[in-house]
């Protein structure tokens, strides 16, 4: 539709326009990263183009090519309401032109496309990290970086004899169920979760059927229990 | 430090020789909503320079993407603009569509504008009552979170959910309308009306307002749009580009509504645009309710896009197989890249989806409105006082699930 856009900037650039396509409507243009910089600022001075709303810019990973990151900036023109799309294919470590001097919203697009992929933007004026930490290693959006690899910035807790780790030690953590104060009070029921009583043989959580140890249990209960002295109430009464 | 100077002339009055003071607000600050750190270098209560530090709730939605199938994503896009979930399921329910060549049926279309105007509404609603909170009106906030009930009451009897509704399929919609759901909104829409005005009389001819919002946070045209400042923020400036109006998707183009359009790009501006297109979504939702037919599928009849009826699932062989086929390895759209793009709750929702001919996205890249209307913050912020900050901030309404994504 917008075949005008691309015809344009195919007479201005030549031989230098890599390659353009039209798929499902949209307009893509494609340059060397050397021609970055020299393309988009054609694309928002040139009088017939004037792309002067900056939309988005992002980038693609293809890890098997030589040339892996496909940056993509769109554009829209406030004055005809078209778009088109420029891409340009950047290697690890090749570095390109930062685009704020011609889009001011370039900025945070820049670094977050070196915050995900570590494409470096030459002369972009704060490149720095932007969703992720300072202390972050790698780039997470790119394909060979591990999906459930996880970097705290606060190390995990080691506990020991425990399958599992969880961010809290074992006393700390809430209760699988709701705390039963009364009991708690008395000292006659540590609650923990059920999953963490099963790994440190702890007494688990009461639920609304065995809220108090039957008949039977109360020697081997302790002699808390025993020494409380208050007889065994009924189940039902208890369970709240 | 040439702030400083201005300020000093400006004044007339001899000044103290002062340090500028570096203060860090946030990332858990009790006035801001959202979790977001600024470092303000003050002068006094004005500021010189503002760095803003998103990405405290960063959780990988997009890498998150590129291991489930395509309509698993629904979920996560319900947690980028948790205030307008609706929207977002219809923004990658349209990028996918796109990219497949798909067109929902005519009863889908109007679901889809009827729900995801409700949910600007929410959306719209939520803001501007968190904006008068901030300058010490609370019951602005009180009256329209009443609004929102009613609304998320009709949503909850719609998809189930109150307010992650994951309602959004590829080819339609994850169920059809329930009997009652023309006469519930017709119903709510006056009310709706009503508290506007009421929003109206109490706050907008307020003098505290008036003087804590206008000429407060000013953006200008050409900044915003080399920002990449879009929705109503944008409007505020005077720009009347609305993706519904500009480029009408679904069945926006059959709708008589306006695009209103601010002025001076203050904060008095950004919450008038956002009154007056709640207007205009309701609107929209009555010429919608309508138009909308009756009878008719929600969704596509594809079996490589829709999952059959569940009643067929148990007594088929065709419909169990496409069942399966469709939960193991999901829709397979084909090989190419598509940007698609819709009216968010606060601006453009752009999604950029790559699809390697797989079950699996290849790249799903959204444009997240807020991220570039939070950019354009620290400009907007330069000169003003500290306590002004909260409020512009609040203006432009960053939501964190979809800034930091």
């Amino acid at each position: 539709m917008s075949i005008a856009e691309v015809e344009v900037l195919r007479e201005l650039l030549g031989e230098r326009l890599l390659g353009s396509s039209s798929f499902r409507g949209d307009e893509t243009v494609r340059v060397a990263a050397g021609d970055w910089f020299a393309a988009a600022t054609l694309l928002r001075d040139e009088p017939r183009l004037r792309m002067n709303h900056f939309i988005d810019l992002t980038a693609v990973d293809y890890p098997e090519r030589e040339e892996r990151f496909d940056l993509c900036l769109f554009l829209r023109s406030h004055l005809t309401n078209r778009r088109i799309r420029l891409v340009t294919s950047v290697a690890e470590g090749q570095s390109v032109d930062s685009l704020c001097p011609l889009w001011s919203g370039a900025n945070w697009a820049e670094r977050e496309v070196y915050d995900m992929f570590g494409v470096r933007f030459r002369g972009h004026p704060d490149l720095r990290r932007i969703l992720l930490y300072e202390e972050f290693e790698g780039h997470p959006l790119r394909k060979d970086y591990p999906i459930d690899r996880t970097q705290p910035l606060v190390p995990y807790r080691e506990v020991e004899d425990i399958g599992k780790l969880p961010p809290f030690g074992l006393e700390e953590g809430q209760p699988w169920s709701r705390i039963q104060w009364g009991e708690r009070l008395q000292g006659r029921d540590r609650q923990v979760s059920p999953a963490i009583a099963l790994q440190t043989g702890q007494r688990r959580a009461l639920t609304q059927s065995d809220a108090f140890p039957k008949a039977g249990d109360k020697a081997e209960a302790g002699p808390d229990a025993a020494s409380s002295g208050t007889p065994s109430p009924s189940p039902s009464g208890g369970g709240d | 430090m040439e702030a400083i100077e201005a300020y000093e002339e400006e004044e007339g009055v001899l000044e103290l020789p002062s340090e500028p003071m570096r203060l860090a607000m946030g990332p858990s600050h009790p006035a801001m909503h959202g979790t977001i750190r600024m470092i303000l270098d003050l002068d006094g209560e004005r500021l010189l320079n503002v760095d803003i530090q998103p990405g405290y709730l960063h959780r990988g939605f997009e890498k998150s993407c590129e291991r489930g199938t395509w309509n698993q994503v629904f979920p996560y896009t319900d947690r980028l603009n948790y205030v307008s979930p609706m929207l977002n399921n219809i923004g990658f329910a349209l990028a996918v569509e796109k990219l497949c060549e798909i067109v929902v049926p005519e009863r889908g279309q109007y679901y889809r504008v009827v729900l995801g105007e409700l949910a600007r509404i929410c959306d719209h609603f939520t803001c501007n009552g968190a904006a008068a909170m901030e300058l010490g009106a609370f019951t602005p906030l009180l009256w329209l979170l009443k609004v929102r009930e009613w609304i998320w009451d009709i949503l909850e009897r719609e998809t189930g959910a109150r307010l992650t509704h994951s309602f959004g399929r590829i080819g339609g919609m994850a169920a059809p309308p329930t009997a009652e759901f023309k006469e519930s909104i017709r119903s709510v829409i006056p009310e709706v009306r009503k508290v506007l005005g009421e929003l109206e009389t109490m706050l907008v001819r307020n003098r505290i307002f008036i003087e804590r919002t206008q000429g407060v946070g000013i953006l200008k045209q050409e900044d915003a749009l080399s920002m990449g400042v879009t929705g109503p923020v944008l409007r505020s400036t005077g720009i009347d580009y609305d993706v519904r109006k500009a480029t009408p998707y679904l069945v926006y183009d059959r709708f008589d509504f306006d695009v209103p359009v601010g002025h001076d790009g203050d904060n008095y501006d950004r919450f008038m645009v956002r009154i007056e297109e709640v207007r205009q979504s309701l609107r929209i939702i009555e010429q919608a309710l309508e138009q909308m037919p009756d009878e008719g599928p929600v969704s596509i009849d594809n079996p490589r896009i829709t999952l059959p009826p569940k009643r067929e699932v148990y007594t088929t062989i065709e419909a169990t197989i496409a069942h399966f086929k469709l939960v193991m390895e999901g829709i397979k759209p084909p090989v190419g890249e598509v940007y698609s793009y819709t009216e968010g709750g606060n601006g453009e929702l752009g999604f950029f989806i790559r699809s390697d001919g797989s079950g699996t996205p290849y790249r799903v890249r959204v444009r997240p409105p807020c991220w570039y209307n939070l950019q354009a913050c620290r400009g907007m912020l330069i000169g003003h006082l500290i306590s002004d900050v909260v409020s512009t901030f609040g203006s432009i309404n960053m939501i964190g699930g979809e800034c930091d994504r």
